[in-house]
Protein backbone atom coordinates (compact mmCIF):
# COMPACT_ATOMS: atom_id res chain seq x y z
CA UNK A 1 0.00 0.00 0.00
CA UNK A 2 1.21 3.46 -0.80
CA UNK A 3 1.46 5.75 2.17
CA UNK A 4 1.80 9.49 2.31
CA UNK A 5 5.28 10.80 2.92
CA UNK A 6 5.87 11.14 6.62
CA UNK A 7 5.99 14.87 7.45
CA UNK A 8 8.11 14.14 10.49
CA UNK A 9 11.03 13.51 8.11
CA UNK A 10 11.51 17.28 7.80
CA UNK A 11 14.73 18.22 9.54
CA UNK A 12 16.31 14.83 9.12
CA UNK A 13 19.96 14.62 8.06
CA UNK A 14 21.34 11.45 6.51
CA UNK A 15 24.96 10.36 6.93
CA UNK A 16 27.34 11.75 4.34
CA UNK A 17 28.05 9.44 1.44
CA UNK A 18 31.63 8.30 1.00
CA UNK A 19 33.85 10.38 -1.25
CA UNK A 20 33.06 9.97 -4.95
CA UNK A 21 35.90 10.65 -7.37
CA UNK A 22 34.99 12.94 -10.25
CA UNK A 23 36.82 11.63 -13.33
CA UNK A 24 37.75 13.64 -16.41
CA UNK A 25 35.88 11.09 -18.54
CA UNK A 26 32.69 11.62 -16.49
CA UNK A 27 32.98 15.41 -16.90
CA UNK A 28 33.55 15.10 -20.66
CA UNK A 29 30.65 12.65 -21.17
CA UNK A 30 28.28 14.88 -19.19
CA UNK A 31 29.43 17.97 -21.09
CA UNK A 32 28.83 16.21 -24.43
CA UNK A 33 25.34 15.16 -23.28
CA UNK A 34 24.36 18.77 -22.49
CA UNK A 35 26.13 20.07 -25.66
CA UNK A 36 28.69 22.01 -23.66
CA UNK A 37 31.67 22.40 -25.98
CA UNK A 38 33.74 24.86 -23.93
CA UNK A 39 37.40 23.70 -23.85
CA UNK A 40 37.43 23.89 -20.03
CA UNK A 41 35.15 20.81 -19.95
CA UNK A 42 37.18 18.74 -22.36
CA UNK A 43 40.83 19.79 -22.40
CA UNK A 44 42.87 19.63 -19.19
CA UNK A 45 45.40 22.10 -20.59
CA UNK A 46 42.70 24.66 -21.36
CA UNK A 47 41.18 24.18 -17.91
CA UNK A 48 44.58 24.71 -16.23
CA UNK A 49 45.19 27.82 -18.32
CA UNK A 50 41.88 29.14 -16.91
CA UNK A 51 43.11 28.51 -13.38
CA UNK A 52 41.55 25.12 -12.60
CA UNK A 53 43.21 21.92 -11.46
CA UNK A 54 41.62 19.90 -14.28
CA UNK A 55 38.55 19.83 -16.55
CA UNK A 56 35.59 21.74 -15.12
CA UNK A 57 32.13 20.18 -14.67
CA UNK A 58 29.13 21.88 -16.34
CA UNK A 59 26.81 23.83 -13.99
CA UNK A 60 24.30 20.97 -13.64
CA UNK A 61 26.82 18.12 -13.25
CA UNK A 62 26.41 18.30 -9.47
CA UNK A 63 23.07 16.53 -9.83
CA UNK A 64 24.90 13.28 -10.56
CA UNK A 65 26.65 13.53 -7.19
CA UNK A 66 23.57 14.68 -5.30
CA UNK A 67 21.21 11.99 -6.48
CA UNK A 68 23.06 9.16 -4.72
CA UNK A 69 22.49 11.03 -1.46
CA UNK A 70 18.85 11.77 -2.33
CA UNK A 71 18.30 8.06 -2.89
CA UNK A 72 18.89 7.48 0.82
CA UNK A 73 15.63 9.29 1.49
CA UNK A 74 13.64 8.33 -1.59
CA UNK A 75 14.45 4.63 -1.09
CA UNK A 76 14.09 4.73 2.72
CA UNK A 77 11.19 2.32 3.42
CA UNK A 78 10.27 4.39 6.49
CA UNK A 79 9.69 7.45 4.30
CA UNK A 80 6.96 5.62 2.40
CA UNK A 81 7.74 7.00 -1.06
CA UNK A 82 6.40 5.24 -4.14
CA UNK A 83 9.16 6.12 -6.62
CA UNK A 84 6.90 5.63 -9.63
CA UNK A 85 4.90 8.61 -8.36
CA UNK A 86 7.86 10.94 -7.94
CA UNK A 87 8.04 13.98 -10.22
CA UNK A 88 10.92 16.46 -10.23
CA UNK A 89 9.48 19.87 -9.33
CA UNK A 90 12.42 22.24 -8.88
CA UNK A 91 16.19 22.19 -8.89
CA UNK A 92 18.66 24.82 -7.67
CA UNK A 93 22.46 24.79 -7.70
CA UNK A 94 24.61 27.22 -5.76
CA UNK A 95 28.27 26.80 -6.65
CA UNK A 96 30.80 27.74 -3.99
CA UNK A 97 33.68 26.67 -6.22
CA UNK A 98 33.60 24.83 -9.55
CA UNK A 99 33.69 21.04 -9.41
CA UNK A 100 36.71 19.74 -11.32
CA UNK A 101 38.05 16.32 -12.26
CA UNK A 102 40.05 14.87 -9.40
CA UNK A 103 37.72 16.17 -6.71
CA UNK A 104 36.64 13.52 -4.21
CA UNK A 105 33.17 14.66 -3.30
CA UNK A 106 31.14 13.83 -0.20
CA UNK A 107 27.39 14.44 -0.18
CA UNK A 108 25.30 15.12 2.92
CA UNK A 109 21.53 15.00 2.54
CA UNK A 110 19.20 17.24 4.53
CA UNK A 111 15.42 16.88 4.31
CA UNK A 112 14.47 20.53 4.72
CA UNK A 113 10.73 20.47 4.23
CA UNK A 114 7.85 18.03 3.73
CA UNK A 115 4.51 19.55 2.89
CA UNK A 116 1.40 17.57 2.00
CA UNK A 117 -1.12 19.42 -0.14
CA UNK A 118 -4.27 17.58 -1.20
CA UNK A 119 -2.49 14.28 -0.80
CA UNK A 120 0.52 15.28 -2.88
CA UNK A 121 3.74 15.48 -0.90
CA UNK A 122 6.22 18.22 -1.78
CA UNK A 123 9.62 17.26 -0.43
CA UNK A 124 12.48 19.75 -0.41
CA UNK A 125 15.90 18.22 0.00
CA UNK A 126 19.28 19.92 0.22
CA UNK A 127 22.52 18.14 -0.55
CA UNK A 128 25.75 19.77 0.55
CA UNK A 129 28.62 18.66 -1.68
CA UNK A 130 32.03 19.11 -0.12
CA UNK A 131 35.57 17.80 -0.29
CA UNK A 132 36.64 15.51 2.54
CA UNK A 133 38.28 18.46 4.32
CA UNK A 134 34.96 20.28 4.35
CA UNK A 135 35.67 22.67 1.45
CA UNK A 136 32.19 23.55 0.14
CA UNK A 137 31.62 22.82 -3.55
CA UNK A 138 27.91 23.03 -4.36
CA UNK A 139 24.60 23.24 -2.53
CA UNK A 140 21.92 21.32 -4.46
CA UNK A 141 18.29 21.99 -3.51
CA UNK A 142 15.67 19.74 -5.08
CA UNK A 143 11.91 19.78 -4.74
CA UNK A 144 10.30 16.43 -5.46
CA UNK A 145 6.58 15.95 -5.77
CA UNK A 146 5.24 12.57 -4.67
CA UNK A 147 1.85 12.39 -6.35
CA UNK A 148 -1.11 11.19 -4.32
CA UNK A 149 -2.01 7.50 -4.50
CA UNK A 150 -5.50 8.48 -5.68
CA UNK A 151 -5.89 9.88 -9.19
CA UNK A 152 -5.99 13.38 -7.67
CA UNK A 153 -4.49 16.00 -9.97
CA UNK A 154 -1.11 17.49 -9.10
CA UNK A 155 -1.38 20.96 -7.49
CA UNK A 156 0.02 22.82 -10.51
CA UNK A 157 -2.67 21.27 -12.68
CA UNK A 158 -5.50 22.57 -10.54
CA UNK A 159 -4.34 26.16 -10.15
CA UNK B 1 41.75 33.83 -17.93
CA UNK B 2 38.46 35.00 -19.42
CA UNK B 3 37.90 38.67 -19.95
CA UNK B 4 35.39 40.94 -18.27
CA UNK B 5 32.00 40.75 -19.91
CA UNK B 6 29.88 43.86 -20.28
CA UNK B 7 26.15 43.49 -19.82
CA UNK B 8 23.21 45.66 -18.94
CA UNK B 9 19.67 44.97 -17.90
CA UNK B 10 17.87 43.92 -21.07
CA UNK B 11 20.94 42.43 -22.77
CA UNK B 12 19.78 39.37 -24.68
CA UNK B 13 21.83 36.18 -24.84
CA UNK B 14 22.31 34.51 -28.22
CA UNK B 15 19.38 32.13 -28.67
CA UNK B 16 19.96 28.42 -29.11
CA UNK B 17 18.00 25.62 -30.70
CA UNK B 18 18.69 22.01 -29.76
CA UNK B 19 17.35 18.87 -31.36
CA UNK B 20 16.93 15.91 -29.01
CA UNK B 21 16.64 12.36 -30.29
CA UNK B 22 16.07 9.16 -28.34
CA UNK B 23 19.81 8.55 -28.74
CA UNK B 24 20.52 11.86 -27.00
CA UNK B 25 18.38 10.73 -24.06
CA UNK B 26 20.36 7.48 -23.88
CA UNK B 27 23.59 9.50 -23.84
CA UNK B 28 22.30 11.70 -21.03
CA UNK B 29 21.08 8.66 -19.09
CA UNK B 30 24.57 7.13 -19.32
CA UNK B 31 26.39 10.35 -18.48
CA UNK B 32 24.13 11.28 -15.56
CA UNK B 33 23.30 7.86 -14.15
CA UNK B 34 19.56 8.67 -14.36
CA UNK B 35 18.22 5.59 -16.15
CA UNK B 36 14.54 6.10 -15.32
CA UNK B 37 12.77 4.09 -18.07
CA UNK B 38 10.28 6.90 -18.79
CA UNK B 39 13.19 8.53 -20.65
CA UNK B 40 14.22 5.39 -22.52
CA UNK B 41 11.25 3.13 -23.10
CA UNK B 42 8.04 4.06 -24.84
CA UNK B 43 5.93 1.31 -23.25
CA UNK B 44 6.97 2.33 -19.75
CA UNK B 45 6.33 6.01 -20.46
CA UNK B 46 2.84 5.29 -21.76
CA UNK B 47 2.10 2.93 -18.88
CA UNK B 48 2.46 5.81 -16.41
CA UNK B 49 0.24 8.11 -18.45
CA UNK B 50 2.82 10.03 -20.48
CA UNK B 51 2.17 10.69 -24.18
CA UNK B 52 5.53 9.19 -25.17
CA UNK B 53 9.14 9.06 -24.01
CA UNK B 54 10.10 12.37 -22.36
CA UNK B 55 13.50 14.01 -21.97
CA UNK B 56 15.05 14.21 -18.51
CA UNK B 57 14.12 17.58 -17.02
CA UNK B 58 17.74 17.83 -15.96
CA UNK B 59 18.85 17.39 -19.57
CA UNK B 60 16.71 20.36 -20.62
CA UNK B 61 18.05 22.35 -17.67
CA UNK B 62 21.57 21.31 -18.67
CA UNK B 63 21.12 22.53 -22.26
CA UNK B 64 19.86 25.89 -21.04
CA UNK B 65 22.82 26.03 -18.65
CA UNK B 66 25.13 25.57 -21.62
CA UNK B 67 23.59 28.66 -23.23
CA UNK B 68 24.41 30.70 -20.11
CA UNK B 69 27.94 29.29 -19.75
CA UNK B 70 28.70 29.92 -23.44
CA UNK B 71 27.48 33.50 -23.17
CA UNK B 72 29.49 34.31 -20.07
CA UNK B 73 32.50 32.68 -21.71
CA UNK B 74 33.54 30.38 -18.88
CA UNK B 75 31.45 27.64 -17.24
CA UNK B 76 33.13 28.36 -13.91
CA UNK B 77 31.43 31.78 -13.91
CA UNK B 78 27.97 30.28 -13.43
CA UNK B 79 27.56 30.90 -9.71
CA UNK B 80 24.01 29.68 -9.23
CA UNK B 81 21.32 28.24 -11.43
CA UNK B 82 17.81 27.05 -10.67
CA UNK B 83 14.49 26.27 -12.28
CA UNK B 84 11.02 24.80 -11.92
CA UNK B 85 9.99 21.94 -14.18
CA UNK B 86 6.54 22.61 -15.57
CA UNK B 87 6.07 20.64 -18.79
CA UNK B 88 7.77 17.60 -20.30
CA UNK B 89 9.76 17.60 -23.54
CA UNK B 90 8.19 14.79 -25.54
CA UNK B 91 10.67 12.91 -27.73
CA UNK B 92 9.02 10.82 -30.44
CA UNK B 93 10.84 7.93 -32.11
CA UNK B 94 10.69 9.26 -35.65
CA UNK B 95 11.60 12.93 -35.29
CA UNK B 96 13.71 14.86 -32.81
CA UNK B 97 12.17 17.12 -30.20
CA UNK B 98 13.24 20.74 -30.48
CA UNK B 99 14.21 22.76 -27.40
CA UNK B 100 14.67 26.50 -27.81
CA UNK B 101 16.47 28.65 -25.28
CA UNK B 102 16.43 32.43 -24.96
CA UNK B 103 17.92 34.49 -22.16
CA UNK B 104 17.84 38.07 -20.94
CA UNK B 105 19.81 39.89 -18.28
CA UNK B 106 17.25 41.00 -15.69
CA UNK B 107 19.48 42.39 -12.93
CA UNK B 108 23.04 43.55 -12.35
CA UNK B 109 25.04 43.78 -9.15
CA UNK B 110 27.83 46.21 -10.05
CA UNK B 111 29.61 45.85 -6.71
CA UNK B 112 29.69 42.06 -6.87
CA UNK B 113 30.31 42.00 -10.63
CA UNK B 114 27.42 39.65 -11.25
CA UNK B 115 24.43 39.48 -13.57
CA UNK B 116 21.15 37.64 -13.18
CA UNK B 117 19.86 35.96 -16.32
CA UNK B 118 16.26 34.92 -16.91
CA UNK B 119 15.85 32.01 -19.34
CA UNK B 120 12.87 31.14 -21.49
CA UNK B 121 12.97 27.47 -22.50
CA UNK B 122 10.29 26.11 -24.80
CA UNK B 123 9.50 22.94 -26.73
CA UNK B 124 6.63 22.47 -29.17
CA UNK B 125 5.26 25.85 -28.15
CA UNK B 126 5.15 25.09 -24.40
CA UNK B 127 7.31 26.58 -21.66
CA UNK B 128 9.09 23.54 -20.24
CA UNK B 129 11.09 25.37 -17.57
CA UNK B 130 9.80 28.31 -15.57
CA UNK B 131 11.60 30.68 -13.23
CA UNK B 132 14.81 29.48 -14.87
CA UNK B 133 17.44 31.86 -13.50
CA UNK B 134 21.19 31.94 -13.29
CA UNK B 135 23.60 34.30 -11.59
CA UNK B 136 26.92 34.68 -13.37
CA UNK B 137 30.19 36.43 -12.60
CA UNK B 138 31.01 39.05 -15.22
CA UNK B 139 34.69 39.25 -14.24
Amino acid sequence: MTVTVDESFAGRVYPSTGATLVTADAVRAFARAVRAAHPSHHDSGAARAAGHADVVAPPTFAVTLAQAAEQQFVADPAAGIDFSRVVHGEEQFTHHRPIVAGDEVAAELHVDRVRVVRGNAMVTTRVELTLADGTPLTTVVSMLVVRAPDPAPAPEETS
Amino acid sequence: MSEELSAEVGTELPTARYELSREDLRSYAEASGDRNPIHLDEATARSVGLPDVIAHGMLTMGLAGTVVADWVGDPARVLSYGTKFTAPVVVPADAPAVVEVAGTVVALDEAAGTAEVDLVVTSAGAKVLTRARAVVALR
